[in-house]
């Protein structure tokens, strides 16, 4: 194999579009690159295989390249997220009897995520009254950005995620049948997994991720820190053609030959319709009613959506320190810093973008607020951002953030 | 040597890995093995099964249910962790090479399953490779169903004998540069258009 002959892993969920597109629209040919997609199983293996060298680079959930580097579950192998791979593109959906037990307590079909989260709350309440067992909510994995939006949504509802209900990893493609069967009563996941339970009639969409932080950050191209190291042009030649490629994708002349393309079986394998539709910012929210638009709900290139942010890292940080699946400390800190890779992607882009923000860091606002990226010559305004109950998260204040949550 | 107090769990789809994993295990000595091959209530099983050590295929997507358990260990009495630590990067390549990974509960000394996973991974290698050479031979046996049903075609329809017919198939491949199978099938497709 010569040093251009690259292989990456990806796991068939919507946010692979970049990479696919990079590879199927020859903008990794353009950098010299013969990319080899691998489409894996399992997170873990994803892992592993980066971890032995199996591949060079794959998509991962932007907490796992932390755990990673931090050494949280499994051996401390450095990585390296030098781009990212979209904003957005995940949903919480809920089964036919959970949903019917919402409404009675006021949940409304595209309601938003404050009074959605307030019926839950009831119902989970009435539960605990009765004495019925708690629901069950199935996530991806314990390093996901899945795990900590539903559990942001469900604890800013007042229902304790590790008490009032209980949280379960299943594989997304086992998450339909796990629904249907009521093994679950309700799941966050990225599409087209939501779409495909309202398809088949037996899930709900009861909220999007971002509606709960808007522009809230997702998959990264991850490698490991000594590859990135001794492959400096191979990585830059990555960057360069993934964020051409999110460029391409971004383009809603695009979304369809983009859908056709992801429709294959080898991979996502989903009808081409439901891929469009998410692609494009619509979903069915419940079966049989007509699609609606849910603006920004999965961004590939508008608003900085590849620019791998130090303080998304960071925001995860506080998460997996306030569930506790490690302990604060300030090395940890630099860890997580170091793993979020911004020097490396303004380098590859320099010639190619100017609106590139030159800080690393930004503030997380209450969805109300709006923010400028400071310093930044262009002028770019970016859309209100944040989180929907209000809070903000202060990348230089990472501690007092995790202690407010009390 | 053989440790028959430790525990082994094997979660596997595939019906007959599992099974040459198993007996490979317990003619080494190792009588406490549990096979889970029902995936509903993956974790519930896992955690009554109480095991010193799963080894899972690496196809089966509830890996990640099974990574889930070292997050929620604090809740169960004996915390799971991953085997592997640095010391051991070269058993965990030869694990991921051979298609398994092993995860083992904390604190249980590394000698005492040193040759449990040596085994396992011989095991799987083992099998991966007669698999490999079961879909070899069976797609062998394919082709060969194609050259046969491509010679009898040629021989009705140009009255050619056999060997002619074989040699014909062998010569447009050459010519064609292409497999023997490709022509074959050529054949076969072009006289039920021509029906």
């Amino acid at each position: 194999m010569t040093p251009n002959n690259l292989i990456i892993g990806f796991v068939p969920l919507l946010d692979c579009a970049t990479l696919v597109a990079a590879v199927e629209k020859g903008f990794m040919a353009q950098e010299g690159l013969e990319v080899t997609l691998v489409r894996e199983t399992s997170w873990a293996n994803i892992r592993d295989r980066i971890v032995v060298g199996h591949f060079d680079a794959a998509q991962m959930l932007g907490p796992m390249t932390l755990a990673s580097s931090l050494g949280i579950g499994h051996l401390t192998v450095p990585m390296v997220a030098p781009i990212s791979l979209g904003l957005g593109g995940n949903a919480i959906t809920v089964g036919a009897a959970l949903w019917t037990q919402m409404k009675e307590h006021g949940a409304q079909l595209n309601g938003d995520p404050a009074s959605q989260g307030q019926a839950l709350k009831k119902v989970v309440m009435q539960r605990a009254e009765q004495d019925t067992p708690p629901l069950t909510f199935g996530m991806v994995y314990p390093f996901s950005c899945h795990n900590y939006e539903l559990r942001y949504w469900l604890s800013a509802s007042g229902i304790d995620p590790d008490h009032d209900v209980q949280l379960v990893v299943i594989p997304p493609p086992l998450l339909v049948d796990a629904l249907r069967e009521g093994q679950v009563d309700g799941f966050c996941v990225g599409e087209p997994w939501n779409s495909l339970a309202v398809e088949a009639g037996v899930g709900t969409i009861v909220a999007t991720t971002n509606q709960i932080w808007r522009l809230s950050p997702e998959k990264v191209l991850g490698c490991r820190a000594d590859w990135v190291k001794q492959h400096p042009q191979q990585t830059a030649g990555l960057i360069r053609a993934i964020y051409r490629a999110a460029q391409w994708c971004d383009q809603p002349e695009n979304h369809a030959a983009l859908a056709t393309m992801l429709a294959k079986p080898r991979y996502i394998g989903a009808p081409v319709d439901v891929l469009q539709r998410a692609l494009s910012c619509r979903l069915r929210l419940t079966s049989n009613s007509n699609p609606v638009d849910i603006p920004e709900f999965f961004v590939m290139h508008r608003q900085l959506a590849t620019f791998p942010w130090a303080s998304h890292a960071l925001w995860f940080y506080s998460q997996m320190v306030r569930w506790k699946q490690c302990e604060y400390s300030q090395a940890a800190l630099d860890v997580v810093r170091s793993t979020y890779r911004p020097d490396l992607y303004r380098s590859a882009l320099l010639m190619i973008d100017e609106s590139i923000p030159k800080t690393d860091y930004k503030t997380e606002r209450a969805v109300q607020g709006r923010y400028v990226a400071n310093d930044n010559k262009s002028g770019l305004t970016l859309s209100p951002e944040g989180f929907f109950d209000g809070r903000v998260f202060e990348p230089v204040d990472v501690e007092g953030y995790i202690k407010a949550f009390g | 040597m053989s440790d028959s107090s430790i525990r082994i769990l094997i979660v596997d789809q595939n019906v007959t890995r599992a099974a040459v994993l198993e007996d490979g295990l317990r003619e080494a000595g190792h009588t406490n093995v549990v096979v889970v091959r029902d995936m509903q209530n993956l974790l519930k099983r896992i955690v009554d099964a109480e095991p010193d050590v799963i080894f899972i295929d690496l196809e089966n997507p509830n890996r990640d249910v099974l990574e889930q358990m070292f997050q929620v260990s604090r809740t169960v009495q004996r915390p799971i962790a991953m085997f592997v630590d640095k010391s051991d990067a070269g058993m965990t390549e030869a694990a991921v090479n051979a298609g398994v990974s092993t995860y083992v509960v904390d604190g249980l000394k590394k000698e005492r399953i040193h040759s449990i996973l040596e085994l396992t991974i011989s095991r799987f290698k083992a099998f991966n490779q007669l698999r490999t050479e079961l879909d070899k031979t069976k797609q062998q046996l394919e082709e060969r169903k194609l050259v046969d049903r491509a010679k009898g075609i040629l021989m009705k329809e140009r009255g050619m004998n056999e060997e002619q017919a074989y040699a014909l198939l062998r010569k447009a491949a050459m010519n064609e540069n292409l497999k023997l199978a490709q022509v074959a099938q050529s054949v076969i497709t072009a006289s039920k258009l021509l029906k």
